[in-house]
């Protein structure tokens, strides 16, 4: 681990849009986990990573936020995102952007060095083997396509989890199988799109499980808007608000309960 | 039979997909199988994932060098006492097969699986000459049948349902007694094969495809599982293999190194049924073989990929293993593709072989899940190139009106970090305000390939930078980075 003066590793926080946008309290229970496992955490301005613009093909937009990304991120010893599909952006594709670029490719591809996952960096680089937090219920854990293929997470985030009092993992038939949210993909191939993540729901409901986490807010958005217009009362949350037992926001599409509203 | 591509309306095909349901029902009942096989062989074999780095290298290194092994395949190949005749383009290998066939006055060909004779539309091509093609592979003579193209590169009839079949059997077979129970999938196989037996007798010409050619020995190789392909190629007098250039290997060990991940990837069998090999034709002293042997060579526009970002598609062995773990693939079946190849593997391909302008939706409809570059066992990068069409189609402004207008509105914000914070500052505590009751939009403008059939999340609220943002304020203690 780099040192830095006062001997906590320092962790620039990359939030990602949609948690940015969408969904704060995964950032603060990010933040949360960093923070009790001991890093220095830091926010630098940021918007979005480029990968919609990366991935529509339109490669100097992808560019010019990749370039605004490294420039504001490279001060720290880690960069860490709470999402598998942005993190591996950072860390696979930003160096292949700046490939044909001498002056750049060197700092793209120290900037990826530095770039995980979340539940990969508590995990494998901190060590991390439990957290402290309590969750009763049974889940299930969808792994996002990004992060498991290209990262390689899938058995870290189940690590910490299997760590929370009380909460049980029961797994679904083709947890490894995309959901169909694939970014613009969703609303551009929105019948394709919608036929893939019904399959995902009918294994979701046939596990069992009342609450399904994942790791990428976007594909959290799709399984969860899909149950919601079945009317289905299955709880959709990212994994790090259970792991820092911040679950006090309402579920992902659930209205706010009347008494907790603020 | 190969009509004029459709893929420009992938998303229209796909809608009638959905609508089909006896597609819907046979994509269904495969869709896990061929999943776990894969799995369950990769498993058995140690060595598995070493032999894809070795099957991809022996495709590499072979493409770097095309020429030179193509000449040298050629020069066996005339040793043998064959002939090879080299087609800049479909219609080109179609009218050098019509040539021969009528040389020999044939009237009848028999035909083994071959996706190049798709590409080329050789069916239609022969039948329009009076000479009819018999296929010869249960998939393809059954679409054959039905008049289709194949809706997957080794199992091409993978879209229909037992009953389908048995109606197209009852229908085209004119000595099959109405009585007769066809309820079993085998009773089905020997309709079919006592049907066929007859055709392999009367052929004039065999026509096949092949995996792989040998350059070391002039060898042309098929891999099946009915035994049909040896019977096209031996019983009549004439064998032309139909194939396409970048199907040569430099030796018969580089074979038995990718033979031993195709199976495998295909269907998870460790190796398929019948592994034939001919080279050239029947000698003297041979109990059987053909009297005369050509091989066709087809370009039709690979040759110009090599060098490319595309290049790396040539290592493709038609595998099918990318179609069967697409969720796209496995949700619209094959012919939503439009043209001969499907799944991720056609969305890269197809742009290459009939331009980009009549199959711009191919490379879009993938959700970058990235399962079938886990499984292509010659690590064909398969999102990375779908992603270079996309590329290609942003250069040219080919893409979507609405799709660059969104980024660009989309990029004007993500490069202005302050204005960004500004105006989302603004506009996520007033979208959460109007989603507050539900939690969840049940509509949105520009938004209806997603809220048509789910809900879209409201916000929570104020943003998490703007939360950081008071919550260092106050705090006063470090600063945020800026
Ligand atoms: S691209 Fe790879 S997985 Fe797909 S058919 Fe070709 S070899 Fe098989």
């Amino acid at each position: 681990m780099t040192p830095s003066p006062d001997g906590k590793p320092r962790v620039a926080l990359f939030v990602t849009c949609l948690v940015d946008l969408f969904r704060p309290s995964i950032g603060f229970a990010a933040l949360k986990l960093l923070e009790d496992a001991g890093c220095e955490v830091f926010v630098p301005s940021q918007t979005c990573c480029g990968q919609p613009a990366y991935n529509s093909g339109d490669r100097a937009l992808a560019k010019a936020l990749a370039r605004q990304a490294i420039d504001a991120f490279s001060a720290y010893d880690y960069v860490v995102a709470p999402s598998g599909s942005c993190a591996a952006m950072l860390a696979k594709h930003y160096p292949g952007l700046f490939a044909d670029n001498p002056n750049l490719a060197g700092r793209a591809n120290q900037f990826a060095g530095k770039v995980h996952e979340l539940a990969s960096f508590l995990t494998d680089v901190l060590g991390i083997e439990a957290v402290a937090a309590r969750f009763d219920r049974r889940v299930t854990f969808h792994d996002s396509c990004s992060g498991l293929r290209e990262l390689g997470v899938a058995a870290q985030p189940r690590k910490l989890l299997a760590s929370v009092d009380g909460l049980e993992l029961v797994e679904m038939e083709e947890c490894e199988t995309c959901c169909g949210f694939g970014g613009t993909f969703a609303v551009k191939f929105g019948e394709i799109s919608t036929a893939i993540v019904e399959r995902k729901v009918e294994n979701i409901e046939n596990c069992g499980a009342p609450v399904v986490l994942a790791g990428d807010l976007g594909c959290l958005m799709n399984m969860a808007g899909k149950l919601a217009r079945n009317g289905s009362p299955i709880e959709l949350r990212h994994f790090a608000e259970v792991l820092a037992g911040m679950t006090d926001a309402p579920a992902i599409c659930a209205a706010a309960a009347p008494q907790t509203k603020r | 039979m190969t009509a004029s591509p459709t893929s420009a309306q992938f998303v229209l095909n796909a809608h009638q997909a959905f609508e089909d349901e006896q597609l819907q029902k046979a994509l269904h009942l495969t869709r896990e199988g061929f999943v776990a096989n894969r799995a369950a062989a990769a498993a058995r074999l140690p060595e598995f994932e070493a032999l894809r780095d070795s099957a991809r290298d022996i495709k590499a290194h072979t493409l770097g060098l095309l020429d030179l092994y193509l000449e040298a395949y050629e020069k066996k190949v005339i040793e043998a006492g064959g002939t090879v005749h080299w087609a800049r383009t479909g219609e080109e290998a179609n009218s050098i097969i019509i040539e021969i066939c009528k040389r020999h006055g044939a009237k009848t060909v028999t035909k083994g699986k071959s996706m190049v004779a798709e590409e080329t539309g050789l069916n239609d091509a022969l039948a329009a000459q009076g000479i009819s093609p018999v296929e010869t592979d249960l998939g393809e003579y059954l679409i054959q049948l039905r008049h289709e193209m194949p809706s997957h590169i080794i199992a091409p009839a993978v879209h229909l349902t037992r009953d389908q079949i048995e109606a197209d059997f009852r229908r085209n077979h004119a000595d099959l007694p109405p009585e007769r129970d066809l309820t079993e999938p085998t009773a089905l196989l020997a309709e079919a094969r006592g049907v066929l037996r007859e055709k392999f007798l009367a052929a004039d010409v065999g026509i096949t495809g092949a995996n792989f050619l040998v350059a070391e020995t002039g060898t042309s190789i098929i891999v099946t599982n009915e035994g049909n392909g040896d019977l096209t190629q031996i019983l009549p007098p004439v064998h032309i293999v139909l194939t396409s250039i970048e199907k040569v290997v430099p030796t018969l060990e580089d074979v038995s190194q990718i033979l031993r991940v195709l199976a495998r990837s295909a269907t998870g069998q460790d190796i398929s049924v019948y592994t034939t090999f001919s080279t050239g034709p029947r000698r003297p002293g041979d109990p059987d073989g053909p009297e005369e042997y050509h091989v066709v060579l087809l370009d039709n526009g690979r040759s110009s990929m090599l060098g490319t970002d595309f290049a790396d598609m040539l290592r493709c062995i038609r595998c099918g293993a990318c179609l069967n773990h697409c969720p796209v693939y496995q949700a619209v079946g094959g012919h939503a593709y439009g043209w001969v190849y499907p799944g991720p593997m056609g969305a890269v391909l197809t742009p290459s072989l009939i331009g980009i302008d009549k199959s711009a939706p191919l490379p879009n409809a993938s959700t970058f899940c990235g399962a079938c570059e886990s499984v292509c066992p010659v690590r064909i990068p398969l999102p990375k190139l779908m992603r270079h069409w996309r590329e290609r189609q942003t250069e040219r402004g080919l893409a979507p009106q609405a799709q660059r207008w969104g980024l660009g509105l989309w990029g004007f914000f993500a490069r202005r970090p302050d204005l960004y914070r500004l105006a989302t500052r603004i506009a996520m505590p007033l979208l959460a305000w109007l989603g507050r009751s539900e939690g969840r939009f049940s509509r949105l403008p520009l938004a209806n390939g997603w809220t048509a059939t789910r809900d879209f999340p409201a916000p929570q609220g104020d943003t998490f930078q703007a939360q950081w943002r008071k919550r260092t304020k106050t705090a006063a203690a470090h600063g945020d980075g800026e």
